[in-house]
């Protein structure tokens, strides 16, 4: 298993590359309980790849720059990560896979905060690499049994609300700041009351001079109980309880918990460890829990640098949320079509099999973890049903913020134009018929009878975000490295 | 007011010939289909009566149609809805759920709001047709 070092040499005072340290190991026998990690890495000029994977393990585990004899007083064959592979990136000579294998021994049960204080620690300002992205992990089994996980998940979700067989639909409350209370819950009411099944808060709706956090809560409140008396409907409004301390933060979940709201929001902003203790909190109070994903382009977006937004998936639906906002394809925000589907798998399978192609590179067996339901969000509408339906399935929240807030003849109809969208189509999927190609032809024989989808598919009916993608994978066919 | 629980409330009322795909639909992925009805659409009220169990063992679309249009003759004034249960490890749970009948005439939900502390309301929600006792209410 673990290679053989020279006692004397590796402990001799002074600096020796990592590889010598025992941080490379290419015959290494990855062990069902592991953590892998599988890094991206560009090597500053003159570092070689098997030098610069030894050194992002050494630097995420054990090491430090210089040989310390206090090694010597501990376990530390254990302790050390270890880099067992090197791939070239397909077409960029300049860039490596690294795969790098952690003993469950290293990370605190359900701990977040301590995982990524060991994978994305102080390695990411390590100097001899140019730049460093974590592409993916796989998590053991029996480290995924110390995470308590979405304290609701998907199938819970559907009981709970009465809503199954379709897609949920949303929209965000627009204009995101200014709004009043009172004129900020008539965004809601009409929303609600005209077909959609949730209205959310922006990520940056917290209690501004405009609007007391207090007041927003009772006003939305106001508007969904008044929704579903008027449609017989369970609805929901997301009440974004992020704040500056936890302390504000519980003292709102408290209030929307007693107004009745089925949902609360926090975005991720908040940090792992907020996010997990909310999670416990909606779990001991049967609230779902949204997260919205503030903040993330800043370190998921380029493909040299950073965590690829499948690892945060991964992690959130370890911390334990309900929704998480994982891309449209078709709308405004970055999205591949392959990548986005490696994420939505990663929120809603039970077990997710390598698939290169999106960006899976492990096997991964979800153990008992409940399902997070995805969030579609940005710049989508009515006339790309047919599209959302097939690239993001069922089990989703679409979320038409302008594409019903826009449409001409008010928000109800927006939100009307919407749900009959949505509806045809998925009765026309089940119908068998091949709604990627009849979907327009589907969604015209809808607005006959319903005017405000006529208008919503006039309006936008020619908006599309057409630009290239900066995550995408890169991938060779090769074998599973996850036994 | 319309009711638009189920997923096909804002669509024009579906044909039997309809009901009938979306049933075939259901059966083609394993589900269970069962017809239940009510005159208590409370959407909180989740246990509507079961017109009989879930199918387990009928695969024929033609029979799930049969025993809709028996329920329906027995409860021509009642809300009935279909739904396909799904066994399946990471679901079992209902995977579809629609209306199939309902009453002509929905007088809808009141809404009563009783003020509290810290301008706080507390919310109930009744609809106006439960007054009437069970079996009499549509």
């Amino acid at each position: 298993m673990t290679q053989q070092v020279d006692v004397k040499a590796r402990y001799t005072p002074g600096v020796i590359p990592y590889k010598q340290m025992g941080y490379w190991e290419p015959d290494y026998e990855v062990k069902d309980t592991d953590v892998i990690a599988v890094f991206r890495i560009t090597p500053q000029l003159g570092v070689d790849p098997e030098e610069a994977a030894a050194a992002v393990a050494g630097e995420s585990s054990t090491a430090t720059w210089t040989v310390v004899w206090t090694d010597r007083l501990t376990n530390c064959e254990l302790y050390r990560a270890k880099a067992f592979r090197v791939d070239p990136v397909p077409n960029n000579p300049a860039q490596f896979f690294a795969y790098i294998a952690y003993d469950l021994e290293l990370f605190e049960p359900g701990s977040i905060a301590n995982l990524t204080a060991s994978i994305i620690g102080n390695v990411f300002g390590f100097k001899a690499v140019k730049a460093l992205r974590l592409e993916d992990m796989r998590m053991p089994v029996a480290y995924l049994k110390t995470f308590s996980g979405p304290p609701t998940g998907i199938v819970v979700e559907r009981e709970r609300l009465d809503k199954f067989g379709r897609p949920l639909l949303g929209a965000t409350t627009k204009p995101k700041l200014g709004l009043s209370g009172r004129n900020y819950g008539r965004v809601v009411y009409e929303a609600l009351r005209g077909g959609l099944d949730f209205v959310k808060d922006d990520e940056n709706i917290n209690s501004q001079s405009f609007m007391h956090w207090r007041d927003r809560f009772l006003y939305c409140m106001e508007a969904v109980s008044r929704a579903s008396a008027a449609t017989g409907e369970v609805k929901g409004h997301y009440l974004n309880v992020t704040a500056g301390t936890m302390e504000e933060m519980y003292e709102r979940a408290e209030f929307a918990k007693e107004l009745g709201s089925v949902i609360i929001m926090i975005d991720l902003v908040i940090g792992y460890t907020a996010i997990q203790s909310m999670a416990n909190w909606a779990r001991k109070n049967d609230m779902i829990l949204h997260l919205h994903r503030a903040g993330h382009g800043t370190y998921t977006r380029q493909k040299s640098h950073g965590v690829a937004f499948r690892v945060i998936a991964k992690w959130m639906r370890m911390a334990g949320v309900d929704h998480i906002h994982a891309g449209t394809v078709v709308g405004k925000l970055e999205g591949d079509p392959h990548m986005i589907r490696g994420i939505y798998d990663t929120c809603r399978e039970t077990y997710t099999p390598q698939n290169l192609e999106t960006g899976l590179f492990f096997d991964q067996d979800w153990a008992s973890l409940n399902k997070v339901m995805p969030v579609a969000s940005g710049g989508i509408h009515a006339g790309q049903m047919h599209q959302l339906l097939t690239y993001l399935g069922e089990d989703t929240v679409l979320q038409f913020g302008g594409g019903t807030i826009g449409h001409p003849q008010g928000i109800a109809a927006g939100a009307q134009a919407n749900r009959v969208a949505l509806e045809a189509m998925v009765l026309a999927r089940n119908e068998g018929r091949d709604i990627w190609h009849e979907g327009p032809e589907i969604l015209n024989q809808a607005a006959r009878w319903c005017t405000p989808l006529r208008q919503a598919l006039d309006v936008w009916k020619d908006i599309t975000f057409n630009y290239e993608s900066t995550d995408t994978p890169d991938f060779v066919v090769q074998e599973s490295v996850s036994a | 007011m319309r009711i638009t629980q189920g997923q096909f409330s804002f669509l024009p009322p579906l044909t039997d010939d309809q009901i009938k795909t979306q049933v075939k639909w259901a059966l083609d992925h394993g589900w269970a289909v069962s017809v239940e009805y009510t005159d208590d659409p409370h959407p909180r009220n989740t246990y509507w009566e079961m017109y009989g169990h879930p199918m387990f063992d009928l695969r024929d679309p033609a029979g799930v149609m049969q025993e809709i249009v028996e329920c329906r003759q027995a409860f021509p004034t009642h809300y009935i809805r279909v739904m396909a249960f799904d066994s399946s490890k990471g679901w079992e749970t209902p995977r579809m759920s629609f209306i199939v009948n309902r009453p002509d005439n929905e007088p809808g939900f009141r809404l009563e709001r009783q003020a509290v502390e810290g301008r706080s309301l507390r919310y109930t929600m009744t609809s106006y047709a439960v007054d009437r006792p069970e079996g009499d209410r549509y």
